[in-house]
């Protein structure tokens, strides 16, 4: 479950970066970059929790 | 701009040096100053820049150069200090000033800190404006501008403080898992603001940057200009009171090294320098496509960009370093009456905060707000600094409150207010800006500290026949 959780996120952050990429190179529109950047941002937040530690100091 | 540090280690070993067993190695401290500085104010600090008619040179290299001061600063200043003596900030200012300097202290401190709650509840406030098109504050605004604006910024405000009062643990964790998608969503909105002002190749850059974005020239009205010099300054003292304020003693204190302190680079780089260049390009954007409007608003700003992701970034980010501020802030206040009840206490502070976000002031003019803070608490830790390691060299007692159980050592508390009135009064009437200030002020500071100290000391030994306290 963790390493599935870990593998999303990290998709996720692909997901969250790579769309503001594809726009610069013109690959992909704004709005279309926009809702990949959401649903990025959505599996980040769902699968981040479940594996990410909060380590105190 | 940094909130408070989102893990309170504080609340560890209070009154008592870190034991060697609850030390830190490195990786924490790069994960901690990197989020703790990629904060929701960065969005709004990045665009006054550009308001301030910086030229492309000016503000990347004033940047790098700032930021590795202040980098230079936490690990020459505070690190040294901290992983010598391992005391909290409140508690190795205890044993030099005595209890009520350093209550007089939390008080400022606490004021500040509620003040900066008040500034990112302000930031998140304003994604509501995307959805109901009430007047939302423009740059000059000093005043609330609507209705709408102030029911948002309360609800805001409320939400929050009720959060922070109930829940500081689970935003403390929420924090920590969205740091590295803040980051990202940072970066999100500079590529994206790049390619909206023109630029198709990286070669071209530069050409862009400096003919189309930081063009240089005239700032907007009511900004004062700033050069080179006043991007070093600012950035290097924005966080004066953390490092050279040595309020970081608290954190550093966990340090196995001193030189982790380098890890505040993470901060600086991710947060004072990419994500305040990101901001600053969304600000290009918006003024590109309107010159007229030259309204800072987080929340539109980073809707344009990044759509919905770019409004959650917003309220995220400002939601995230607002909880532990006002957190911070509650301590602060609560420590000047211990009976107090942390929760009502967070409660009335975050408040007081909301209250404080419905007028823009303080947000339009952020830049000189942090620099204020910088100049108003920078003095406690040159006092530290030189009683850490001159008094000694000098023949004079360290922790001199302690050693004489005074509950107020005049020499400290007389070095902050004349570092303060020459401050005010350089900026007042001496025609030097707040950004540059800070400097002159941390050499008053030390010299009346030391003046006096001999003075105060002298006097004290004089009339004591204790062998013990001659050492």
């Amino acid at each position: 479950m963790k390493r599935i959780a870990q593998a999303l996120s990290a998709i996720a952050l692909i997901g969250t970066i790579g769309p503001p990429v594809l726009f610069f190179a013109d690959r992909l529109d704004l709005g279309t970059a926009q809702q990949w950047m959401l649903a990025a941002t959505v599996l980040w937040f769902v699968t981040a929790p479940i594996w990410m530690e909060h380590k105190t100091t | 701009m940094a909130g408070a540090d989102q893990r309170d280690p504080v609340q560890e070993y209070e009154r008592e040096p870190v034991p060697e067993r609850a030390l830190l190695g490195l990786k924490s401290y790069v994960g901690q100053f990197a989020g703790e500085h990629v904060a929701g104010t960065e969005i709004m600090i990045g665009p006054l820049f550009l308001a301030a008619g910086v030229s492309a040179f000016d503000f990347i290299g004033g940047l790098l150069v700032g930021n590795l001061l202040a980098v230079l600063s936490w690990t020459f200043f505070t690190a040294p200090i901290a992983t010598r003596a391992r005391l909290t900030m409140y508690y190795q200012l205890e044993k030099i000033c005595g209890r009520k300097l350093v209550s007089a202290y939390n008080f400022v401190n606490g004021t500040m800190f509620t003040v900066l709650a008040g500034a990112m509840i302000t930031v998140s406030a304003t994604a509501w404006g995307v959805f109901f098109k009430f007047s939302m504050p423009e740059l000059t605004d000093t005043l609330p501008t609507s209705v709408g604006w102030v029911v948002a910024v309360l609800v805001t405000g409320v939400l929050f403080s009720v959060v922070a009062a109930y829940g500081y643990k689970f935003v403390a964790r929420f924090a920590n898992f969205a740091a590295p998608w803040l980051v990202l969503m940072f970066l999100a909105f500079g590529i994206i603001g790049l390619r909206e002002m023109g630029l198709t190749r990286l070669g071209d850059f530069w050409h862009v940057a400096s003919n189309e974005i930081w063009k240089g020239g005239e700032p907007l009205a009511g900004r004062v200009k700033f050069t080179f010099w006043h991007v070093v300054f600012f950035a290097w003292f924005c966080n004066m009171a953390w490092h050279i304020g040595m309020a970081d003693l608290s954190i550093l204190r966990f340090a196995k090294k001193p030189w982790y302190a380098l890890s505040s680079a993470a901060g600086m780089y991710l947060g004072h320098f990419m994500a305040w260049i990101a901001a600053s390009i969304l600000y290009a954007v918006q003024l590109k496509h309107d010159p007229s409007n030259t309204a800072v608003l987080p929340g539109p700003l980073a809707y344009r960009a990044c759509g919905l992701a770019g409004l959650l970034c917003v309220v995220i980010a400002g939601w995230t370093t607002a909880n532990p501020t006002l957190y911070r802030a509650g301590l602060a206040f609560q420590s000047l009456h211990p009976a107090w009840s942390r929760f009502k206490v967070t409660l009335v502070i975050g408040l007081i905060a909301s209250l404080t976000a419905i007028f823009p002031i303080v947000t339009m003019r952020l830049l000189d707000f942090v620099a204020l803070w910088g100049m108003i608490l920078m003095p406690m830790g040159a006092v530290i600094f030189v009683d850490f390691w001159v008094l000694p060299r000098l023949g004079l007692r360290s922790n001199f409150a302690e050693a004489t159980g005074r509950s107020i050592n005049w020499a400290a508390g007389a070095a902050w207010l004349a570092s303060i009135a020459v401050g005010t009064w350089l900026v007042l009437r001496g025609g030097v800006q707040i950004y540059f200030v800070s400097l002159p002020c941390w050499f008053v500071t030390v010299l009346v500290y030391i003046g006096l100290s001999a003075i105060i000391q002298g006097r004290w030994f004089r009339t004591q026949t204790s062998p013990e306290l001659n050492k």
